[in-house]
């Protein structure tokens, strides 16, 4: 942006409103507008820098050297490895970029399916709490259990729920229901993919409650209530005035579900250790693995670094076609 | 307005992107000693029951060192799952503690780091010498050839515990010595939801001290002697195929094992579920589930065939925990002071007396509190037959990959799925196309 000065400014009377002054004032309210947003984003911006580019800077030079244990204590000197590190990220005949490819695959699946039960659970719940009942209250302080415990302890309690001999689930189902012929694995081989997913689920679906609650508080009754006057029913109503006005909610609730599903790091480790079942092995905790347990850190960053080009260009397509979207329903 | 909330957007946005892959770090680890020759940080490994017990077990200790030296020692208990990850950061910051305890087995590939103080003749005089330990702790101290980045402290070893009701009840008189005897002994233990053996099948370390040892029966080795990588060795495969097979195939370790990686096994022992197990010192453990010392007995793990010994009648790694210092301490006289004091006779027989360990210090191994039932066929094996995890930068990886491949063999035992010699090889070998390139 460039500033060009007025001559025509210079002069100034004690309540005058001498010729160019309008244009002044409205120019240093417009760079006040335009200026103070900015303002109030700079520490945030700064903190971002500090945090999260400045490491994020760092790893993009890791991965693109052979940095093992051999360096660690000075990773300025490790060898410059060039392309290597992502060249075994993608060779997709390899063991390294198979076992990638796998668990990227299986990210996708488990994002797709927990982002999409969390909403479903969170709108349901939320739409039904809309009604005033009898224990509304203590419902809706039940419902956001999950979020306010701290997440270990809630993990890690599911792990001990999910164990084969000794877990409640199990307990449950093969004991008391006789669902199953033998009481079945939730912990290890393909079950852990429903096991990792119901407590995703779990954990997150409070948080999109949360928020649709919130969205839906801002919908004016009165819409609702001259529908219902035209003779709306429920379904059309939550069709035709609910999920459209929480459109921009639910734009914002389903990216952050996106990107702290897909890199859920917490729910697999805690669930099943240092060494996850292929069938839940997510990305997250593959590059881990790649990094601090294989002490392969040029690697684990590559994969890093390209797991961030996939956010960012799905965070980017989402949020244009979400806008474009929006700009289509604004200019109605 | 509209350019604003883009502004805004956009911020969000990036920060959440970029918060959610940048996860996975570490942060840095608390400062060590700053720069004043009285005083010292001491990282411990969680040894007792809970970092509490470590605390109070250490604090007086740490007390007479202070009244006999001046140094003030500020303790830290890390818990064993993060004390890798914290020295590894420690490493790359700089910033560590001025002393720390790591597992033997990682010895070689810290040292590999170059963040750990190397002990040197100079260096081992200053603490009494070298003499003074056991041979085969000293095995696990680092990469032959190179002086040791660590000096052993607590020392422990696999022996085979048995349930005595549950083995009279079987009209088993003897504990087993060779595999075929466990396994026969197994099968008769086997029954009416009872097992015969204790296995921890995602436990990726305990699955390494397991597998390394039947290798060594086997004449095997999982490195190269120049020190490559060799997972698919006949003599490997035969070692992990036979590990596995006593649940897949002769059916003496339950299925669920295979999930286990917090001792549960050591749990359904004491509660008569499980008649025997491989285990490193694992009395208190017995006593704080509530078993009494009559009710089990303690022999030495089973070999091949004949008795244990060196070669193929290795039957345990030697496990334990080293003393290290931190190269960049500023307080290294003093931090030798303290290796000096924990390594001293008085300290040891103390210190291992409570953690129900064996000193690697001879002299304090003499010592009558170490020649007790429960202790005395874990010196035994230290001293004779005991052998230390190949000593090779590469260790930390080959515990990770291997440890996983055994893990997934377990699962697949367990889901009733076949595991032959052809999977066997097939596991390890991915594995060791994973081990970092040299």
């Amino acid at each position: 942006m460039t500033i060009t000065a007025d001559p025509g400014t210079g002069k100034r009377t004690a309540g005058g409103n001498l010729p160019g002054t309008a244009p002044r004032r409205r120019r240093s309210g417009r760079l006040r507008r335009i200026g103070l947003p900015y303002l109030f984003l700079l520490p945030a911006l700064v903190l971002e820098l500090l945090v999260h580019l400045v490491p994020m800077l760092i790893g993009i030079v890791v991965s693109f050297r052979e940095l093992t244990q051999f360096y660690l204590r000075d990773w300025t000197a490790s060898p410059w490895a060039g392309l290597d590190n992502y060249a075994v990220s993608v060779d997709f005949d390899a063991p390294a970029g198979e076992a990638l490819l796998a668990s990227f695959a299986t990210t996708c699946l488990f994002t797709v399916a927990s982002v999409g039960l969390c909403w479903l659970l969170g709108t349901a719940a939320a739409v039904f709490m809309q009604e005033t009942f009898r224990g509304r209250g203590f419902l809706r302080t039940l419902f956001l259990v999950p979020y306010a415990l701290p997440v270990y302890a809630a993990v890690i309690t599911w792990a001990f729920m999910f164990q084969r001999d000794n877990g409640i689930i199990n307990h449950v189902l093969h004991d008391q229901l006789g669902l199953t012929d033998s009481p079945p694995f939730w912990l290890l081989g393909d079950n852990a993919f429903v096991t990792l997913l119901v407590v995703s689920v779990w954990k997150g679906w409070p948080f999109a409650f949360l928020i649709m609650m919130a969205g839906l508080q801002n919908i004016p009754r009165d819409i609702y209530e001259a529908a219902a006057l035209d003779g709306a029913g429920t379904w059309q109503q939550i069709r035709r005035i609910t999920l459209p006005s929480l459109r921009p909610v639910n734009q914002v609730l389903v990216l952050v579900l996106f990107l702290w599903t897909f890199n859920d790091f917490n729910t697999p480790f805690v669930l099943f250790g240092k060494a996850a079942p292929a069938s839940a092995d997510l990305v997250s905790i593959h590059i881990y693995q790649s990094s601090f347990q294989t002490w392969n850190f040029g690697t684990g960053s590559a994969m890093s670094v390209l797991l961030l080009l996939f956010l960012l260009v799905v965070t980017g397509l989402y949020l244009l076609f979400t806008s474009r979207g929006k700009k289509a329903t604004d200019g109605h | 307005m509209r350019k604003t909330r883009a502004a805004a957007v956009g911020a969000v946005t990036l920060s959440l992107v970029l918060g959610a892959a940048a996860c996975g770090g570490g942060t840095p680890g608390a400062g060590g000693s700053d720069a004043q020759p009285k005083t010292l940080t001491y990282w411990a490994s969680n040894q007792g029951a809970s970092l509490e017990v470590d605390k109070k077990v250490l604090q007086p200790e740490l007390d007479k060192f202070e009244k006999r030296t001046g140094i003030k020692v500020k303790l830290e208990v890390v818990p064993w799952g993060d004390l890798l990850n914290r020295i590894l950061t420690a490493t790359t910051s700089g910033q560590g503690p001025d002393v720390l305890n790591i597992g033997n087995t990682w010895s070689a590939s810290l040292q590999a780091g170059g963040a750990l103080l190397p002990w040197d003749e100079k260096n081992f005089d200053a603490i009494g010498g070298r003499d003074r330990f056991v041979e085969s702790a000293l095995g696990s101290t680092g990469a032959e050839g190179q002086d040791p980045a660590a000096v052993p402290l607590y020392s422990m070893a696999y022996a085979l515990y048995y349930n005595k009701k549950m083995f009279a009840e079987a009209g088993i008189e003897q504990p087993p010595t060779t595999w075929d005897e466990l396994v026969a002994a197994g099968k008769k233990l086997s029954k009416d939801g009872k097992w015969a053996l204790g296995a921890e099948g995602s436990n990726l370390s305990n699955n390494i001290h397991q597998v390394f040892v039947l290798a060594k029966q086997h004449g095997a080795d999982f490195f190269t002697a120049d020190g490559k990588a060799d997972f698919t060795a006949d003599g490997v495969v035969a070692a992990v195929k036979q590990y596995v097979d006593l649940m897949a195939e002769d059916k003496i370790v339950a299925p669920g094992n295979a999930e286990y990686a917090q001792n549960q096994s050591l749990s359904d022992f004491a509660k008569d579920r499980t008649a025997m197990v491989l285990w490193q010192t694992a009395a208190a453990t017995f006593k704080s589930q509530g078993m009494k010392d009559d009710e089990w007995g303690v022999a030495p793990a089973p070999v091949l065939s004949g008795a244990p010994g060196a070669g193929t009648g290795v039957n345990s790694m030697v496990a334990g925990i080293n003393l290290a210092v931190f190269r960049n301490s500023k307080n290294i006289d003093g931090a030798k002071k303290f290796v000096k004091f924990m390594t001293s006779d008085e300290e040891q027989v103390l210190l291992n007396r409570t953690y129900g360990s064996i000193p690697p210090v001879k002299a304090a191994q003499d010592d009558d509190a170490f020649g007790t039932f429960a202790l005395a066929p874990l010196r035994e094996a230290l001293t004779t037959s005991a052998a230390a995890l190949p000593q090779v930068p590469e260790e930390s990886q080959f515990e990770t990959l291997v440890g996983t491949a055994v893990k997934e063999l377990f699962a697949d035992a367990a889901a009733g799925r076949e595991v032959t010699t052809a999977s066997v090889r097939a596991k390890l070998d991915k594995a060791q196309q994973q081990m970092p390139r040299k």
